[in-house]
């Protein structure tokens, strides 16, 4: 086990430099004048000015060089101070956000989680539960509901059925507005007399006491989490069903029925824990791509979530921002991917011992 | 004697004498030819309800594509057929069967008489900033087609010569590549699409290649992996063995022994995820990346009605209608592709039998 984490630890830096190389070959599509926005916040209007700035930051240097800096940050000549340094956290300057990306992406990565933590549940336990079922009642009416169901899911556009869902759930009967919460929730937050403690809107509502804040954040999220659902439970039903069907042909399940299991017993007791290896590596997937931010989804429902940040930066093309958002993407996705794989070997020994 | 090893020897041979109550039936030229397997496969899929329908829509779409022309003309030779004709610019949608006023087709399309309308009308009405609909989605079919097709033979293209690499020199070319696999999956495939689109749309200008290229260059890695694990598994039979020990060049090895033994899977899957490149290219248009405004695309279209969010339920017409059009698209894709998994998995077979 301990084998295992440290050869899985080793990997970690190598694909770290992998994707700062990956993100610092794709800024190298950029002009130098855009790529100052990652040391500098204004540029200067006149060429010369903007000549100066490409030599003090050194954005024609050759590119190891541009990468290192990039990397660590530099020093400024003139005002002494250290600049830049993706590794230090500075991003750069995103314009279409007026805000360095670093500081944006606190902002707005906190709205993301709690929509993660309240997504990931539903996605996971109900995809399951349904590709169970249609394992059970194989080839039967049920069955086929579930596929057909899990089909159309699969093949929703989900801005086209976010955009239904908003038609009918906020037009037609204002129940779920899209946001992330109402301006009297905004406005309290202004005034001081809703305190934020951990930025997630649902367990500050909690702390404060404040149930009408707590329904009202819910609210808000129940679309985007329908959507999300409702795209996702496909995947689950397919993977669940596929070796659900697998493990009820065994032979042990004919041997558990034969010493007299009941039915019942034999499909949840003996078949359902070996499905559950595959459903954990999928649900791990699919927290992580909760996590990096769901770009469309949080778009059609205007959450101010960190997907939803990355697209208005794409459209303004404002690149310093995508990439940077795109790096701590990568970053975060390492280590989660960390966590799945180590979490999976503790519940699967045959991979402990490969 | 010699001739019941050479029958123990075939498989197909085997699997003949295993049918049992078929035994002795009579095989077409074509099951001789692909192999009972294959035929049986095929003959499968077209019994499927599932498939059926999927290539009823696809068929239909299709048709679409090819009388764009005819279904919805072109202003007038001089324009792009690919730019949806604009009456004007006015912000609010009109609803289905209004008249026409500017931009108008110089002749009425076939269909006009068979519901009794006689002048130019946005039959399905106009998006917000008056583009027509119905043009929109009949020449978005051409664009989902167009962007499915290429975006799949790319990757695929890209994914089998990765894959087939690194998995025939193995070692330290299978060690490196598979690291820029595993590199190259760390951004999430939207974001990194996203990404890499905002990046090229400044010089390549507002056109679908920018995310074309995107999601070709973030969509390939799928398929290298699923080539190299099946060419691993090939890679030691004895018919390749043999041909090395004639002195056959690796690239001929490769090509004319390995892969067409290896490939069947990564181009089956590969084919039924062409709903899903269509899905991603229609999601990035949403948001507004990639083809020029008022270019026939239907995630383009279905995006202008978000400035009307308040009142969509007065405007359903401009999401309704391009929206039925991608969801069936993609749709028809994934009922094909479920039912050659199914028709491919042994194991749900075997299982059909036992009911």
């Amino acid at each position: 086990m301990t084998t295992y984490i440290i050869r899985r630890l080793l990997i970690i830096p190598l694909l770290l430099i992998g994707v700062t190389l990956l993100i610092f070959g794709m800024l190298q599509f950029l002009s130098p004048v855009a790529r100052s926005a990652l040391y500098v916040r204004d540029l200067p209007k006149s060429e010369d000015a903007l000549d100066a700035v490409i030599r003090t930051y050194g954005l024609d240097d050759p590119l190891p060089v541009q990468y290192w800096r990039w990397l660590v940050g530099f020093k400024n000549p003139v005002s002494g101070e250290v600049q830049g340094g993706v590794l230090r956290g500075e991003l750069g300057y995103s314009h279409s956000a007026k805000q360095p990306v670093a500081k944006m992406i606190a902002e707005r990565f906190p709205a993301t989680v709690e929509l993660t933590l309240w997504g990931f549940f539903p996605i996971v336990l109900i995809g399951t539960f349904f590709g169970i079922q249609a394992a059970i009642h194989y080839n039967s009416f049920y069955d086929q509901l579930i596929r057909i169901f899990c089909i159309t899911g699969a093949s929703m556009p989900v801005f086209v059925f976010g955009l239904v869902a908003l038609m009918v759930f906020y037009t037609k009967l204002s129940w779920f507005p899209p946001g992330r919460m109402s301006p009297w929730v905004t406005q309290e937050i202004q005034a001081g007399t809703f305190a934020i403690h951990t930025s997630l809107m649902t367990v500050d509502a909690l702390i404060n006491g404040r149930f009408d804040v707590f329904i009202d954040v819910l609210k808000h999220m129940v679309l985007p989490i329908l959507a999300l659902s409702y795209i996702s439970w496909a995947t689950f039903v397919r993977v669940t069903r596929s070796s659900m069907l697998e493990e009820l042909s065994q032979d042990y399940m004919i041997t558990a029925r034969s010493k007299g299991v009941a039915h019942k017993a034999a499909q949840w007791k003996h078949a359902f824990p070996n499905v559950l290896l595959p459903v954990i590596t999928l649900a791990g997937g699919t927290f992580i791509t909760l996590l990096s931010g769901v770009v469309i989804t949080e778009t059609v429902f205007n959450y101010p979530g960190i997907g939803s940040a990355a697209a208005t930066a794409a459209t303004s093309l404002d690149v310093i921002a995508v990439l940077g958002i795109s790096l701590f993407n990568g970053a975060l996705l390492i280590v989660a991917n960390l966590i799945v794989d180590v979490l999976y070997a503790v519940v699967d020994p045959r991979i402990r011992f490969n | 004697m010699e001739n019941e090893m050479n029958l123990l020897n075939d498989s197909s041979a085997i699997d003949r004498l295993l049918v049992g109550a078929d035994r002795n039936r009579k095989q077409g030229w074509l099951e001789r030819r692909l192999g009972t397997d294959v035929v049986r496969n095929v003959k499968t899929f077209f019994q499927t309800p599932a498939s059926i329908i999927g290539m009823a829509i696809l068929v239909f779409f299709m048709l679409v594509a090819l009388f764009a022309p005819v279904i919805a003309p072109p202003m007038n030779d001089q324009v792009d057929p690919f730019t949806i004709p604009r009456d004007g610019f006015k912000a609010e949608p009109k609803p289905p069967m209004t008249e026409w006023k500017r931009n108008a087709p110089e002749k009425n399309p076939f269909w006009y008489r068979w519901f009794g309308i006689e002048t130019p009308t946005h039959v399905l009405g106009t998006t917000p900033g008056q583009w027509d609909i119905l043009y929109g989605v009949v020449w978005g079919t051409r664009t989902a087609f167009k962007t499915g097709v290429v975006i799949t033979v790319a990757v695929t293209i890209i994914g089998v010569v990765i894959g087939t690499v690194a998995a025939y020199y193995g070692g330290v070319v299978d060690n490196v590549l598979m690291r820029i696999i595993d590199i190259f999956m760390t951004v999430p495939f939207i974001m990194a699409a996203l990404v890499l689109s905002s990046v090229l749309s400044p010089i390549l200008g507002r056109s679908i290649l920018a995310p074309m290229i995107a999601l070709i260059a973030f969509g390939w890695m799928f398929y290298a992996r699923l080539i190299r694990s099946n060419i691993l598994s090939v890679k030691h039979k004895d018919y390749v063995m043999a041909s090395r020990v004639l002195g056959v060049r690796d690239t001929r090895i490769m090509f004319r022994h390995i892969i067409p033994n290896a490939i069947y899977p990564t181009l089956v899957i590969a084919s039924m995820d062409m709903g899903g490149y269509v899905l991603a290219f229609a999601g990035l248009s949403f948001l507004g990346i990639g083809a020029d405004l008022g270019y026939a695309d239907w995630g383009q279209i279905i995006s202008f009605s978000r400035d009307w969010i308040t009142s969509l339920d007065v405007y359903w017409y401009t999401v309704i209608y391009p929206g039925t059009a991608l969801f069936l698209f993609v749709l028809a894709w994934n009922l094909l592709g479920d039912a050659i998994r199914d028709v491919m998995d042994p194991r749900l077979r075997k299982q059909k039998k036992h009911d």
